[in-house]
């Protein structure tokens, strides 16, 4: 896994793509702030304040230990940037490693699975939700703005379509197929 | 054959299910449909009974001092849709907490005769979420009503999504 606690983030091909910064955590809004029911803004992933939010971002996920994403308008910033790492998570098998992706899209999505999961700007619920278990995602590099291409699944891909709904200003909670899949989050391993 | 319905309220804890299901099996009566949750450390539960014992000596067999129980004759209900003639939609509540949310969301439902046939509602913090299983006569002008939900839950301050059920067709 690359560095945590203040170690310059490298991209999965070892290039220092920011510069070196060292983000600096943020808050994480909680459901109902209005910032996460809008849209987000598409980014220049190679604007200095753009690559400033993306080492803020990844600073934030590295604290939320019990987390595996995070989206920029969670901590504030209405800008289309996500941040995972699902290599700790016990229901994961790809890892794209510790990401930043600017203007994310999800490119391709197949087979189906329901499963549990929770979000760090909803304390106390979790719930049942239809995912793409096998994902194509592309986006840009903050810093270099260099393109890549993610293949997910499993845990994964979960959580970077749970990222990505965050950028389009959707919950967890409107993707619920029925009253009966909202559940009291009473595990750890729902996140 | 009689059908009861019976509720159970007590506070949670290990045992309340084994003990009510218990009494009801050791009197010969069969649960045919049940529903059971935990409201502010309470459990709740909910049975349709069915057995030759009536309502009130299922009552009589169900008395615990720690739990609150009420069993009452009912006679089988046809469905509220023509077999097969609703149309599922499952709508999303979620905003800051406040009184009024359900009946004002169930009125907008209710004007256009959909029927809530299954309903969740969670406060966590300030975020107060309701899940509810709708359906609604073929005939209902859906993006009117969905409408109508968008400019209830914009005076509620909440966000609202409506949407078809997505079966699972295996």
């Amino acid at each position: 896994m690359n560095g945590w606690g203040g170690v310059p983030w490298e991209a999965p091909g070892g290039h220092d793509v920011l510069g070196g910064r060292v983000g600096t955590p943020r808050e994480v809004l909680g459901a109902p702030h209005p910032l996460l029911s809008a849209p987000a803004e598409p980014v220049d992933p190679t604007a200095p304040e753009i690559v400033a939010a993306a080492a803020d971002l990844l600073a934030t996920l590295r604290r939320e230990t019990a987390t595996t994403g995070l989206a920029a308008p969670q901590i504030g910033l209405s800008w289309r940037l996500i941040a995972f790492d699902a290599g700790l998570h016990p229901r994961s098998r790809s890892w794209a490693g510790e990401l930043v992706l600017a203007n994310p899209r999800l490119a391709r999505a197949s087979h189906w699975d329901p499963g549990r999961e929770g979000c760090t700007s909803i304390t106390g619920l979790t719930a049942d939700v239809l995912r793409a278990s096998r994902i194509t995602v592309r986006g840009h590099l903050p810093g270099t703005g260099e393109p890549v291409t993610i293949e997910a699944d499993a845990f994964e891909a979960r959580c970077i379509q749970h990222q990505l709904d965050h950028l389009d200003g959707l919950l967890f909670l409107d993707r619920v197929p029925g009253a009966l899949s909202l559940h009291r989050r009473l595990h750890s391993c729902d996140a | 054959m009689g059908l009861s319905a019976v509720t159970v309220l007590g506070v949670d804890r290990p045992g309340v299910i084994a003990a009510v299901t218990g009494s009801l099996a050791d009197c010969g009566a069969n649960i045919q449909d049940s529903t059971m949750t935990l409201l502010g450390g309470h459990v709740a539960m909910m049975l349709l009974v069915s057995g030759d014992l009536d309502s009130a000596e299922l009552l009589k067999h169900l008395c615990a001092p720690d739990l609150v129980v009420t069993a009452s004759a009912i006679e089988a209900q046809r469905h509220f849709c023509e077999e097969g003639g609703g149309l599922g939609y499952v709508l999303t509540v979620h905003g800051p907490d406040r009184p009024g949310i359900i009946s004002a969301i169930s009125a907008v439902l209710a004007a256009d005769r959909g029927n809530i046939t299954g309903m969740s509602t969670r406060l966590t913090g300030r975020l107060y979420v309701l899940i509810a299983d709708v359906e609604l006569p073929k005939e209902v002008d859906v993006a009117a009503l969905m409408r109508r939900l968008a400019a209830v839950g914009a005076s509620l301050d909440s966000e609202i999504t409506f949407r078809p059920v997505e079966p699972d067709l295996l």
